[in-house]
């Protein structure tokens, strides 16, 4: 425990035993995890349809034919095709980057921002401290989708101000986790000893107290994915974020409504494609938590 | 009592209010090139363009354009309708009793659902309903909001026409016919609501349970049912408050979703209709009464919060 704890706190020392212990251990916990594994796995599927997939498809996901509408799931379409006669399976392949993108896009936007904002809050003075949490405040008092809604309303449609809204959106989140983590460890001695040693602070910020954050922070990336792919989908859903002919899962959904009591799998398949992966992102993100968690440290 | 937190906790919900108007405002600042010609469409003649821009003060200073904006807000003018010239404010005070009312029938079926499967799978942990509850945690954080709306409406309103698949009645005019129509936005955004609430309260429950003052009732022979209700729940609720005042915000934006998806006529819906329209006095107008009436909300909470537990202080 001891070792552990000082080796998180001393990233010089990494790749000499103790830093890959730790993170040697929180791997070992999060294998031995059976709901983030299965999460993981879920994912390793999206992944793989997200980068290789238009290898993937067996039809063209744009590919019209309007003699085989609607047609059911069978072995030539697995999901059936749609109200223009595109295959569903194709569509969703396809679909999967679109929600990797936006995801991981807007989340690093998230995390560098609000990361960035919550260790200077938190290691500043007061008063930068408090302009800087009282803005986070502002943020966080908009409902999430309101906000994306209304910064969409003034950048306009399309997937990439997608990827800027749902990145500003949860820019709070990161600050504040990071700020947290920030005040827990800045009066410790080796911060005020690399204080001593003449170290500035920006030099203190990314060498001694960033990499003491970082657990939490991982653990918060995994968990934002899911509710980007969830904000992408209700924003592609209400026609704000990805724009026809490119499929995305929300916006098949919302294609698809005016025909979901004759052809219920266009609302079935693209939904379940979203939940799942939103599940693989919290699975995985849960076990990350358990498997970071200093207190379950042995 | 410490009126000092009381305060503090008031300045501060001010100041978030103050933050809020101003990010309302920037909405219309933000739109790249020039937001008249953006409302009015790329034929627009110039004549048009400059009379929006005045009428809509864009040439004054970004300052003065804030504070007249912000002065006119506070007297609730919020400017008028670009699309039908009608007054935004009027609009805006017909919608806060929808929203209002399927937000608070939400939580009070999130909350119903949560309560008593937070409170069991805590009493029972690794048990059968233990598993199955974070099962139903899991599932429900993870269901896209607008999809459960959309599969609700197929099986209970297309396939078993039991519900009103969307629409509202005041309840005023007939309470039967409301209650049937908010029964499945209300129940969509409150699964959500409860999948999340039940994680926390069995969080809150579990760490009261095994608190040493609940084996010391135990240990003075106190029936189960006794030390769960008496002791155990009334200290976990402290917990529950707040977590329930950091659902709100979540609690909105799932709303948001359904009321587009029910034509719910509430603010959710009428900042999206706005948005479609480019009408940005009304959607400034909707975001502002949403965000001002979760601040307010969850200053309430804060304070309650603060009722129950006198030895909360600010920091």
């Amino acid at each position: 425990m001891h070792d552990s704890n000082y080796a998180a706190r001393s990233p010089e020392v990494e790749g000499m035993g103790p830093a890959n212990t730790l993170w040697r251990d929180a791997g070992r916990r999060l294998i031995r995890h059976r709901l983030s594994m299965f999460g993981a796995a879920i994912l390793l599927i999206v992944v793989v349809m997200g980068v290789f997939g238009p290898a993937l498809t067996p039809y063209d996901p744009n590919g019209m034919d309007f003699s085989d509408r609607f047609a059911n799931p069978s072995l030539d379409h697995w999901m059936g095709t749609d109200d223009f006669g595109r295959d569903i399976f194709s569509r969703i392949i396809i679909g999967a980057r679109v929600s990797l993108q936006v995801g991981f896009i807007a989340v690093s936007v998230a995390t560098i921002i609000g990361t960035g904002l919550g260790l200077i809050a938190g290691y500043s003075t007061r008063i930068t401290d408090e302009i800087i949490m009282r803005a986070m405040d502002v943020l966080y008092a908009f409902p999430a989708i309101l906000l994306a809604i209304a910064i969409m309303a003034a950048l306009g449609k399309g997937i990439g101000n997608a990827m800027i809204a749902i990145g500003i959106v949860y820019v709070p989140i990161f600050a504040r986790i990071a700020r947290a983590a920030v005040l827990g460890i800045r009066n410790e001695e080796f911060i005020l000893a690399a204080k001593a040693m003449g170290a500035g602070d920006i030099r203190i910020l990314a060498i001694h107290v960033l990499p003491n954050v970082l657990s939490p922070i991982i653990v918060e990336i995994t968990l934002s994915l899911a509710f980007a792919i969830l904000a992408e989908a209700a924003l592609s859903f209400f026609g704000l974020g990805t724009q026809p002919p490119d499929p995305s899962w929300g916006r098949m959904l919302s294609e698809g409504r005016d025909f979901f009591r004759q052809s219920g799998w266009m609302g079935v398949f693209p939904g379940l494609a979203i939940f799942f992966t939103v599940m693989g992102f919290n699975f995985l993100g849960d076990g990350l938590r358990d498997a970071l968690d200093p207190k379950l440290r042995r | 009592m410490n009126y000092q937190y009381i305060v503090q906790r008031l300045l501060l919900a001010l100041v978030v209010v103050l933050g809020v108007t101003f990010v309302v405002f920037m909405i219309m600042q933000i739109v790249p090139g020039d937001p008249a010609r953006v409302v009015l469409g790329p034929y627009a003649n110039d004549e048009s363009v400059r009379g929006l821009r005045d009428r809509l003060g864009l040439d004054r200073p970004f300052l003065e354009q804030y504070v007249s904006w912000l002065g006119s807000a506070l007297q609730g003018d919020f400017g008028q309708s670009l699309l039908n010239g009608q007054e935004v404010a009027p609009q805006l005070w017909g919608r806060i009793g929808p929203s209002f009312e399927l937000a608070m029938v939400s939580l009070a079926i999130g909350l119903a659902i949560a309560f008593p499967i937070g409170i069991i799978s805590a009493l029972k942990p690794g048990s059968a309903i233990d598993i199955v509850a974070t099962m139903f945690s899991q599932i429900g954080v993870s269901v896209p909001t607008f999809w459960m709306g959309i599969l609700l409406v197929i099986i209970f309103s297309l396939n078993l026409n039991l519900l009103p698949p969307s629409g509202y009645t005041p309840i005023a005019e007939d309470p039967g016919d409301w209650l049937a129509h908010i029964i499945l936005p209300a129940f969509t955004a409150g699964f959500v609501s409860a999948s999340i609430q039940t994680r926390f309260i069995r969080s809150a429950m579990l760490d009261v349970l095994n608190a040493n003052y609940i084996q010391t009732a135990r240990a003075k022979g106190l029936a189960e049912r006794t030390v769960v209700v008496r002791h155990a729940l009334r200290n976990a609720l402290i917990n529950i408050v707040t977590i329930i005042g950091l659902q709100i915000t979540a609690l909105f934006s799932g709303i948001v979703i359904v009321e587009v998806v029910f034509s719910w006529p509430g603010l959710g819906r009428l900042a999206f209709n706005a948005v479609e329209e480019r009408d940005y006095p009304l959607l400034q107008g909707a975001v502002l009464v949403v965000a001002v009436m979760v601040t307010l909300v969850n200053l309430l909470v804060d304070l309650l919060y603060f009722l129950l537990d006198p030895r909360i202080e600010y920091v």
